[in-house]
């Protein structure tokens, strides 16, 4: 919906004291300037509207004035679009990296900085972290992003549907599965038209199988930085567990281009989907044992407990989604919230905790690895029949009206991180606009936010709770 | 603790063995990959993994290479925590602008002989983002490659067998940039 300037201060201060909470800010360029939009949801539901408002001279009011959960996406869309803020808190460039960064002053006595990366020590995505520190306690973290900046969403618009689909399957590896999933949903939403129930099934089981993964690599690496190595190996081979299957079910270790708009492209055999299930059994009992020894060493919860400590309110106020938001009080889960199939059928029951510790994002992994068995053996129990994709309206068969339309859609749906925004306007088959937005865009917020108090040798351990994607952010 | 410990002695090593001579490739990799780099650069190659702009797709088959069933060190090969500590340079991602100065920082801080291999479609040709006006493209746009390891992302069966045609070229004398 088209608003003016009054509607879009009002809709920040909604941002502000809560009523709404913040999903996604971006830019479209116009022939005569620009069109920014706001997405936001009411408190607790998973119904996002849209807020757009034109910026002919290239100017509109900062939403991160009112509320500072929105800076990094509206710098980024500055610098993508040679835009300005009115009153912005934080006017540096974000993805530009043309200019030397302004990392904002710490001063005191015996404070010094210690700068990491873009080049870090791991097989870890590149960013920079800028640590304020007095002795062994981190005083402040900035964390500079766009590294990874591939301008991605530019690559998509003006593009044919299948074209940027294998595009959204990239902007963040390991949530290939649920950003295909976001993106397709968008699109049919745009389109009209639903995947067959049959593809809906298979694209829960493939995301839940994304989530397994990628929680077991998490819960080994987090114990792996809290000096427990041992773990790390034991669940190392139980996430390539769920990768071999994905490779054997689905023909692709991290299923990548499985899912499409209109469906999936691959099918579950019987044999597979007996396969699935006893490797799930198998797995449980294994990581029942894990779970044991993580609770049972006490060096390890030393190390976990207390630490990188996010407060409710920050992530309430920042709308922090996933792992991060359900063990700092915040309850919802798009999978319950935004109720998309095939969890529509489906009773979703959210793990939550208050504790906000590194611990407590651990132990909600642990839990959500128990539902996503539960959810995939419904899924498997109740796997209707039928096609595999419903087919996409052919641009040349469309009538005058529909082709002179171009039409919205947006989605929400749970990767393993959290709540993914997918949005997109379609016409004639190529996508006009389109925006998709990572749960790490709060993450990255909060952790800075977390670390503070915390001593240096804490952050790899901290950081690796919150897992926050680079690449997701650098659009 | 301690029972974890015993289970996993008695269930035996996940690491699989080498598949059977016929089949070749990994029985190959083991002593071929041995036998050239103990001549070349002692027992063991060290490898910088370096993202420019990767999707983190490859870095997570990068991390798989070290589970307990490809066990990537008895190979004597390791990834290291810089790059003067590094023998290889292995790069993914289609070389983002804001990271092509933190490359050629990271290539100079390697010592001679140095080998850079592009890991990934995005680093061997650009892949989907070779038309992005934020990115340069293929890795040997900026930098020599020695070796290209197509996939997207390529799975760890695939990056093995790779790096034996790798280890297969290092006994070469003209190998390496001095």
């Amino acid at each position: 919906m088209m608003v003016n300037s009054r509607t879009w201060q009002a809709a920040a201060s909604d941002l502000a004291t809560g009523r709404s909470i913040f999903v996604a800010l971006w830019a479209e360029a116009q022939d005569d300037g620009c069109i920014i939009h706001l997405a936001g949801r009411p408190q607790g539901s998973g119904e996002v509207r849209l807020l757009s408002l034109a910026a002919p001279d290239r100017l509109f009011p900062s939403i991160a004035q009112h509320h500072p959960a929105a800076s990094l996406m509206e710098r980024a869309l500055c610098d993508v679009h040679g835009l300005t803020a009115e009153a912005s808190p934080d006017p540096r460039p974000w993805l530009d990296h043309s200019t030397p960064y302004l990392f904002k002053p710490v001063t005191g006595d015996g404070v010094h900085q210690i700068p990491v990366g873009p080049v870090h020590a791991g097989i870890i995505e590149p960013g920079h972290f800028r640590f304020s520190v007095n002795g062994e306690t981190i005083i402040r973290l900035e964390v500079r992003l766009g590294y990874t900046h591939k301008a991605t969403l530019g690559l998509m618009r003006g593009h044919m549907i299948d074209h940027a689909a294998q595009l959204a399957g990239r902007i963040s590896g390991d949530s290939t599965v649920a950003y295909a999933f976001a993106f397709a949903r968008a699109v049919e939403q745009a389109l009209g038209i639903k995947a067959p129930p049959r593809a809906t099934a298979l694209r829960g089981i493939m995301a839940e199988l994304e989530r397994l993964a990628n929680h077991f690599g998490d819960i080994g690496a987090i114990c792996n930085d809290g000096g427990f190595p041992l773990m790390n190996v034991l669940t190392a081979a139980l996430r390539e567990r769920v990768l071999r299957l994905a490779a054997t079910c689905f023909g692709h270790r991290l299923m990548m281009d499985r899912i499409i708009p209109g469906g999936v492209t691959t099918d579950l055999t019987a044999a597979h989907a007996k396969l699935v299930l006893t490797t799930l059994t198998d797995l449980r009992g294994q990581w029942a044992r894990l779970f044991e020894l993580y609770e049972k060493t006490a060096s390890l919860q030393d190390r976990v407990v207390t630490s990188g400590w996010l407060d409710p309110m920050i992530a309430q106020r920042l709308g922090c989604g996933g792992y991060v938001g359900r063990a700092s009080g915040q309850d919802f889960d798009a999978r319950r919230d935004a109720c998309y199939p095939p969890y529509d059928t489906l009773a979703i029951t959210v793990p939550h905790l208050t504790a906000g510790d590194v611990d407590a994002r651990l132990r909600i992994r642990m839990a959500e690895l128990e539902q996503s068995v539960t959810v995939i053996r419904t899924l498997l129990a109740t796997m209707p029949p039928g096609a595999l994709c419903t087919p996409l309206p052919d641009p040349a068969n469309l009538t005058t009206i529909e082709r002179n339309d171009a039409r919205v859609g947006h989605a929400l749906i749970e990767g393993f991180r959290g709540d993914i925004f997918a949005h997109v306007r379609v016409h004639r088959g190529r996508i006009e606009d389109v925006m998709l937005r990572d749960p790490s865009w709060f993450f990255w917020p909060a952790l800075e936010a977390a670390i503070e108090g915390n001593i240096v040798a804490d952050f790899p351990l901290c950081n690796k709770s919150f897992n926050p994607s680079y690449s997701g952010c650098d659009l | 603790m301690r029972k974890t410990l015993i289970e996993n002695l008695f269930r035996g090593k996940l690491t699989e063995p080498p598949p059977p001579v016929a089949d070749g490739e990994i029985a190959d990799l083991v002593s071929t990959l041995a036998r050239t780099t103990q001549q070349r650069l002692g027992r063991s190659l060290a490898i910088r993994a370096l993202d420019a702009g990767s999707c983190n797709g490859c870095e997570l088959e990068m991390i798989a290479l070290g589970n307990a069933y490809y066990d990537l060190e008895r190979f004597g090969l390791k990834f290291v925590a810089s790059p003067r500590h590094a023998d290889v340079l292995m790069i993914t991602g289609p070389i983002t602008i804001a990271m092509r100065e933190a490359l050629r920082l990271t290539d100079e801080a390697m010592s001679a002989p140095k080998f850079v291999i592009a890991l990934g479609d995005c680093a061997c040709t650009g892949g989907l983002f070779a038309n992005s006006p934020a990115c340069i493209g293929a890795a040997a746009q900026v930098i020599k490659v020695d070796l290209h390891i197509p996939g997207c992302p390529p799975d760890p069966i695939t990056i093995l067998k790779a790096l034996i045609g790798f280890t297969d070229s290092l006994k070469h004398p003209a190998a390496g940039r001095a």
